[in-house]
């Protein structure tokens, strides 16, 4: 049986109006700000922790854990919030910017309420232009309505939330390039350690950077108590989660499902999500967790969207994308073309990274183009071992005899950017390896990405 | 056991490397733990003088701390920990390492034949020693444009960029000149500079000197000799007197570069741009080859027996007071003391100066409590900038003190005549016009001085319009503070050549003339009865005719000293004996010119700031039949019929070591073991004289401006008109010329356009400059450029007068 | 082209006084700068170094890392083709044939007219409604051949697209290239609470007192 939908972060969006202040007060908006005032700071805080929020900007670490991490007594600690969405298949924090801004800054003042966080960036990736719109229009409405600003509700809390926007970068959602970009900088990574900018990060000091469907959670968490939250989803990872699950479905959409419940099977093939592969078509792969993410296959239908599964099957959940290919695609073409992001993507920092995505994106080119060489299959491989070293996290393809690979890479590189160029490889190769070998071959196999018969609109 | 040992607490790290045990200094990076113990783990981007950015991922190795078990980590960035155990040469290490070479070689180009860093780079070691045996990379290479100049003196190939960020965050960090930065992203990232906005940084040589590949060379280096051709020895930079500690490099009697050599007392292996490319003036074609009398070409020994004749004659005449010398801050300090020995002793004139009237008092500077570089540089500490603009005059002490404000978190206090290149680092500015503000802003300064910190303030005449005596005074409120000096005198070996005597008043070793007489009358013979006159005064009783041999020892006053009237009128009356390696205006009439070794010519000693004692090497030949200065002194010495005795700058050293009092206990051997080289410290005694002790300081006079004048300031450049930038192909065109600059409320007043000419009119005489203003100027004051070209300012002054007082007309 | 105008200096400051430190402010400075000359000029560079306190170079480090900033300008209507996965998968690279063709240039080049511009780009973060694209970072979802003729037809004759942009309203509108958000971030002063300054160590009142 499929979970039961619930709509714990979405539930406003059907209302036209649902990104302005007059609908969020009509919809128990800021309730959940005027309860954690009234409680105090430490309590709003073990409630979050309670929750077992997990954070939903990728690595999945706890929220209330996080916080924390903070140095006791080292002074001003911030917020920034990641509203950078820029990975391969995400599709949800910006609907969450444009369609419901107030519930992402009720959340905001939540955290710095709770975590003592005295000032409040809020970093909206620079091409959506709406949500830029959106979340300063509802800043101003919520300033000048006291929720924002000096004395919050006239009460001794007063934090500036500033809208901060990008420039067009993915690696700026790498949460130290964030930081580095929000100083005004190169969005470079950071090297680690510290693991945590919660330890140095923005202006050398503590800094809590959190996703921005995270902190949508958090009023709705406090309204209702982290008890009755923890009743939805698993009990490792409680509460719903967001999916765009994009591709070759019959119903591409952003899903709430319950979180770590929910399976991948239920999500692509339910009636009441995405209704099954287009045209009846058979699934090739699927993407499970963003362009980052090594890829799954039919055996990993049934794992339920959670984190630990997920990461010992060998891939990851990330960012709440899934890419849904059917048998018309080829598979050499979608594995260039996200390797390409990452080459293109390449901060330039690190050696391995810089070259190595570029190289791979080369290689296969010419293969794609007809002029690859039998060493190509070989060096890719080689090449993506010196990106991320080691056997690469994969899934199993137990007919074969392959066993799974958990994740995560290791890699030579600061930051799992360069890594992540090798999964596409990895799982393409693996289990598509005639198809290289065809192209190589230069027997065209002639399998189109676009099918004239699609069903889309 | 009934016996407990009391073990002291441990204070290093055991760390086990490539499986021999080894013991590391806690915060140590592996990388370095490493190289102690005889590894050396390859690496492009880390720099120990840079912060690290672990970016190039060469130098990862397997590092184990426990825990997780061993992982690849970048050994520039982790430090060693209690246990470690690191791995450097395992098979995925290997693996690692060869693939980021393969990486960083797919775009770099294979030129190394024609690369100025072929035979030296460290891309191309690394290959043969650990790199893949041909390239599996078969596409184009990333193309750019060929070599493009980023200033004046450096090019960068981008080609050969291996993207490392070393000379990018030298700009920023070392140099606080962040005109370089990557740019763009990725695979297709490059360093460049804004667009029409050159790298012109007094520090940019640093950037070829630490680029890892042939990326960026030098305009004067360029395809002039591969490393395998070159002879080199370790000496010191004598480009000014904070002693850079350098390896110079000769190929066919050249001198072709001169590199900084880490010394951590000093310099940190930096250089500046004038003492980096100063030493081509050693090649110049204009170098004096031979000896000139009237001239004329002549044999050394008509020209020295021309020379001692003047002497005697002037001797015979008048007392050896009718001779003088100025000059020697030039000299090593072997030749200096023979100066002194042939001046004081043989000839027995006290009319000696090795300052050219824009010092300080002689004996007022040795007396000062001295720090060192490193005390100025501490962490936390506290630095008084006093009327001297470091970054213009001691360009690496500008660095260190940089470093210390910036990274340190040193307090920074700036009392000055306007701004200076550290201005905008101060944490308190007390700006004043010349004429005894000063004072007060040193009173003021006093007030605001963090309590329980060491404080060393760096003195300096940051403009020959201020009259010693307030800078003195001034001085004095800040040593009643408890402060040390470090002595802003910028001319190559100015602290050795006072300590070695040549000034008035002053004997070797740091001694008044008064109380070393009955020691020196023992260890040389006789010495001058009475103090003799500084150069000043030499000029004055020239012009006077009173003074009939005037010796300049490498100087040049005609340009240097502060009146040039006065100058031209001494230079009419006496017959000069010029001592020098290349003619100037001012020997341009001399009797006889004496041509003299250079810098690299000859071995020896020189003496920093610090008074740290500093070794030279010769690593070429002079030119033509030009000897060392000692000689010349030597030579002279033995025509006036004193054997000084010497025969080596060594033997010299040894004679040193044994009178100067400063200078006792630093004998060669003990030289020998201190590459930093050692400070001289010692306060005689042993039967030696005292050193000079902390002076008695008049108060100075208050000049108050009359409301129609404006006051003149002098300031110098990095780049003037003095033999090393005038000689050297490098730097030749790049001293800015004259220009007048005023504060804006001032500037206002005389309604020109900016850079409209005005005449400049003192009682002396009048220049033309262009004006312009200048919020960095002190309301009141008139500020000009000294020695360079355009206009020659000290056509304005007047020796004897303490302060320059200036109107502005405007010709309509 | 130029300097900050004084209107947009004035928008510049106060932008700047929302961040402890300056420099934070350089990347919305540079979309200021963008949206008032439709590019990034040297000048405007030079005088953001001004304003920010940090070196021209510095200036065009930053912006030379971001994909947005453009320093030549280009057309006044900026298509932004995704072909990433999930636009791969169901036409992305056929539109931005189709687009190359229709307008005669390859991506990454500006029409004749100055009108367009069209760019290859990675994900937009509109994947369940591909292929998309945006025209000065306006979506438009589920773009077929014929609508990408039609909004190109309708903003060649000077209409708004009658294929509306993904939210319709005010908003739906498609601005000149450089105008990002059609509003701006106003903190009242009776309402601000102030910069957390680094160099200021102090827990915050609601802690202390709670
Ligand atoms: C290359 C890279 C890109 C990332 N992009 C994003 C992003 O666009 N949005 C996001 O919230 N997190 C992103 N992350 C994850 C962040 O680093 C960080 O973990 C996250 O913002 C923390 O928020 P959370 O704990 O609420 O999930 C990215 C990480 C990497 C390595
Ligand atoms: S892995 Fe790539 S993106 Fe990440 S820091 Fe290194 S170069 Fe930049
Ligand atoms: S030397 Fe360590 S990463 Fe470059």
């Amino acid at each position: 049986m499929t979970a039961p939908i619930v709509q714990l972060v979405t539930s406003r969006l059907h209302h036209a109006d649902s990104y302005t202040l007059a609908r969020f007060e009509a919809t128990g908006g800021y309730e959940g700000l005027r309860k954690a005032l009234s409680m105090t700071p430490a309590a709003v805080h073990d409630e979050i922790r309670a929750a077992t929020l997990l954070g939903r900007g990728g690595a999945g670490f706890p929220a209330g854990v996080k916080w924390g991490f903070t140095p006791p007594g080292v002074w001003p600690r911030y917020l920034v919030v990641n509203g950078d969405e820029s990975e391969p298949g995400t599709y949800k924090d910006r609907m969450l910017m444009e369609r419901d801004p107030h519930q992402l800054i009720e959340g905001c003042l939540i955290a710095c309420y709770a975590a003592g966080l005295s000032q409040c960036f809020l970093y909206v990736r620079g091409e959506m232009a709406l949500a830029q719109t959106r979340v300063a229009t509802a800043l101003n409405e919520a300033y000048a309505a006291q929720y924002v600003g000096r004395n919050i509700l006239g009460s001794n809390f007063s934090v500036d939330i500033v809208l901060h926007w990008g420039a067009g970068a993915y690696i700026v959602g790498e949460e130290t390039a964030l930081i580095e970009s929000l100083e005004g900088n190169r969005g470079m990574p950071r090297l680690k350690p510290p693991y945590f900018p919660a330890a140095i990060g923005l202006y050398g000091k503590p800094t809590v950077v959190n996703n921005v469907e995270t902190l949508s959670n958090l009023g709705g968490i406090i309204v209702r108590g982290s008890e009755d939250y923890k009743q939805y989803g698993s009990e490792s990872s409680p509460g719903t989660r967001m999916f765009a699950v994009s591709g070759h479905v019959r119903r591409p959409g952003v899903y709430e499902v319950q979180h770590g419940v929910t399976t991948f099977r239920e999500l692509l093939y339910d009636e009441q999500f995405c209704g099954g592969i287009r045209n009846g078509n058979a699934l090739k792969a699927f993407i499970p967790g963003g362009g980052s993410s090594p890829w799954f296959f039919e055996e990993q239908l049934d794992l339920p969207l959670e984190a630990r599964p997920v990461g010992g099957a060998g891939s990851m959940l990330g960012s709440g994308a899934i890419v849904v290919m059917d048998e018309t695609t080829d598979a050499v073409k979608a594995c260039l073309r996200v390797v390409r992001f990452y080459a293109r993507e390449s901060c330039g920092k690190c050696t391995p990274c810089r070259e190595g995505t570029s190289w791979l994106e080369t290689i296969l080119q010419r293969i794609v183009d007809g002029h690859g060489r039998p060493a190509d299959i070989d060096m890719l491989l080689d090449v993506g071992d010196n990106i991320s070293p080691g056997p690469y996290p994969a899934a199993s393809w137990e007919s074969e005899g392959l066993a799974a690979v958990p994740f995560p890479p290791k890699q030579t590189t600061i930051c799992p950017l360069g890594p992540s160029a090798v999964a596409p490889v990895v799982s393409a190769l693996r289990r598509f390896r005639p198809e290289f070998e065809a192209k190589i071959r230069r027997r065209a196999l002639g399998i189109p990405v676009r099918v004239e018969d699609s069903t889309h609109v | 056991m009934s016996e407990t040992i009391d073990t002291p607490p441990k204070t290093t790290v055991s760390v086990q490397i490539n499986g021999h045990a080894i013991e590391a200094e806690p915060g140590e990076l592996v990388i370095e733990a490493a190289a102690r113990a005889g590894v050396h783990i390859p690496r492009f981007c880390y720099h120990p003088r840079l912060s690290p950015v672990g970016m190039c991922r060469m130098c990862l190795v397997d590092i184990d701390a426990g825990g997780r078990g061993p992982a690849l980590q970048p050994s520039c960035m982790v430090p060693v920990s209690e246990a470690m155990v690191v791995d450097t040469e395992s098979d995925r290490v290997r693996k690692a390492q060869d693939g980021v070479l393969e990486f960083l070689l797919i775009n770099h180009p294979l030129d190394c034949p024609v690369c100025d860093k072929g035979g030296e780079c460290p891309l191309q070691d690394n290959t043969i020693a650990f790199g893949p045996a041909e390239s599996r990379f078969v596409e184009e290479k990333r193309h750019y444009e060929k070599p493009i100049p980023i200033s004046d003196l450096v090019l960068l190939d981008r080609e050969r960029c291996i993207l490392c960020d070393r000379c990018t965050r030298f700009a920023k960090e070392v140099a606080g000149d962040p005109l370089i930065h990557f740019q763009g992203r990725g695979s297709r990232t490059e360093v460049n500079t804004f667009p029409d906005a050159p790298f012109s940084s007094y520090f940019s040589g640093n950037t070829v000197q630490i680029c890892p590949v042939g990326a960026l060379t030098s305009s004067s280096y360029r395809f002039k000799a591969r490393p395998w051709d070159l002879t080199e020895v370790e000496s010191t930079c004598t480009g000014c007197s904070v002693g850079c500690s350098v390896t110079l490099q000769s190929s066919r009697n050249r001198v072709l570069r001169s590199l900084g050599v880490d010394n951590d007392a000093v310099n940190w292996g930096w250089l500046c741009d004038r003492g980096r490319f100063g030493v081509e003036s050693v090649n110049s074609e204009e170098r004096l080859s031979e000896p000139l009398i009237q001239g004329r070409g002549a044999r050394w020994a008509d020209a020295l027996r021309h020379a001692t004749e003047l002497i005697a004659d002037a001797v015979r005449a008048s007392g050896p007071a009718a001779v003088g010398v100025i000059g020697g801050a030039r000299l090593t300090n072997e030749s200096a003391y023979a100066w002194a020995k042939l001046a004081k002793h043989v000839i027995g004139t006290d009319n000696v100066d090795a300052q050219l009237g824009d010092g300080l008092p002689a004996s007022f500077v040795l007396g000062l409590p001295r720090a060192t570089i490193a005390e100025a540089g501490a962490a936390k500490g506290t630095i008084v900038l006093l009327g001297t603009d470091p970054k213009e005059t001691l360009g690496v002490l500008y660095l260190r003190l940089r470093h210390a404000v910036v990274e340190g978190g040193a307090t920074l206090i700036e009392i000055g005549h306007g701004a200076s290149g550290l201005s905008k680092l101060a944490q308190h500015r007390f700006w004043a016009s010349p004429g005894g503000s000063l004072v007060d802003a040193a009173r003021q300064a006093v007030s605001v001085l963090p309590s329980g910190q060491p404080i060393t303030v760096v003195l300096g005449r940051g403009t020959v319009t201020e009259d010693p005596a307030v800078l003195a005074e001034a001085a004095m409120i800040l040593a009643a503070a408890g402060a040390r000096f470090l002595p802003a005198l910028s001319r190559g070996n100015v602290m050795g050549a006072l300590d070695m005597g040549l000034a008035p008043g002053l004997l070797p070793g740091r001694v008044a003339l008064e109380s070393g007489r009955p020691y020196f009358a023992q260890a040389w013979g006789a010495v001058p009865a009475a103090t003799g006159y500084d150069s000043a005064a030499m000029l004055q009783a020239a012009a006077d005719g009173k003074l009939s041999v005037l010796v300049l020892l490498g100087a040049n006053p005609l340009d240097d000293f502060p009146d040039r009237d006065l100058v031209q009128r001494a230079l009419a009356k006496a017959s000069v004996i010029a001592v020098d390696t290349f003619a100037n205006p001012s020997s341009a009439g001399a009797a006889v010119v004496l041509p003299a070794a250079a810098h690299g010519e000859v071995d020896g000693t020189t003496t920093n700031i610090e008074g740290r004692i500093l070794a030279l090497h010769q690593v070429v030949t002079p030119p033509g039949t030009a000897r060392a200065d000692w000689i010349i002194a030597s030579e002279l010495a033995l025509r006036l019929g004193t054997d000084l005795g010497f025969e080596s700058a060594e033997q010299i050293w040894d004679e040193i070591e044994a009178v100067a009092s400063s200078h006792a206990g630093l004998d060669r051997a003990a030289l020998a073991l201190n590459s930093e080289g050692s400070v001289a410290a010692g306060v005689g005694g042993g039967g030696r004289p005292a050193v000079l002790a902390l002076p008695e300081v008049p108060p100075a006079v208050q000049l108050p401006l009359d409301e129609a004048s404006l006051r003149l300031v002098v300031r110098r450049k990095m780049y003037d008109g003095g033999t090393g930038t005038a000689h050297s192909q490098s730097l030749a065109a790049l001293p800015a010329s004259n220009a007048l600059r005023l504060h804006p409320l001032d500037f206002q007043g005389l309604s020109v356009g900016e850079g409209e000419l005005v005449t400049v009119v003192a009682n002396q005489g009048s220049i033309e400059l262009p004006a312009f203003a200048d919020a960095d100027v002190v309301r009141g004051t008139a500020s000009v450029l000294g020695n360079v070209s355009g206009a020659t300012v000290n056509h304005l002054l007047v020796a004897s007068s303490p302060i320059t007082d200036v109107r502005l007309e405007v010709r309509r | 082209m130029s300097r900050l105008s004084p209107q947009n200096e004035a928008v510049a400051h106060e932008i700047i006084s929302r961040y402890p430190w300056k420099k934070s402010a350089l990347i919305p400075l540079l979309h200021l700068a963008q949206e008032q000359d439709g590019y990034v000029s040297d000048e405007a560079m030079v005088h953001l170094g001004e304003l920010v306190d940090v070196s021209p170079a510095e200036v065009l480090g930053t912006c030379s890392f971001y994909e947005m900033f453009k320093r030549e300008p280009v057309g006044r209507y900026l298509v932004n083709i995704c072909t990433n996965i999930s636009c791969q998968l169901l036409g992305g690279e056929e539109l931005l044939h189709h687009a190359e063709h229709a307008l005669g240039i390859k991506a990454g080049n500006t029409t004749g007219d100055g009108l367009f511009t069209i760019e290859d780009v990675e994900c937009i973060a509109a994947c369940t409604e591909a292929p998309c694209l945006t025209v000065n970072y306006r979506y438009f979802y589920k773009v077929e051949d014929g609508d990408f003729d039609a909004i190109v037809e309708d903003l060649r004759n000077g209409r708004q697209p009658t294929r509306k942009a993904a939210e319709s309203g005010p908003e739906g509108q498609i601005p000149p290239h450089g105008t990002l958000a059609l509003q701006r971030q106003h903190i009242p002063a009776d309402r601000v609470a102030g910069n957390a300054d680094p160099d200021r160590a102090s827990a915050p009142v609601w802690l202390e007192q709670a």
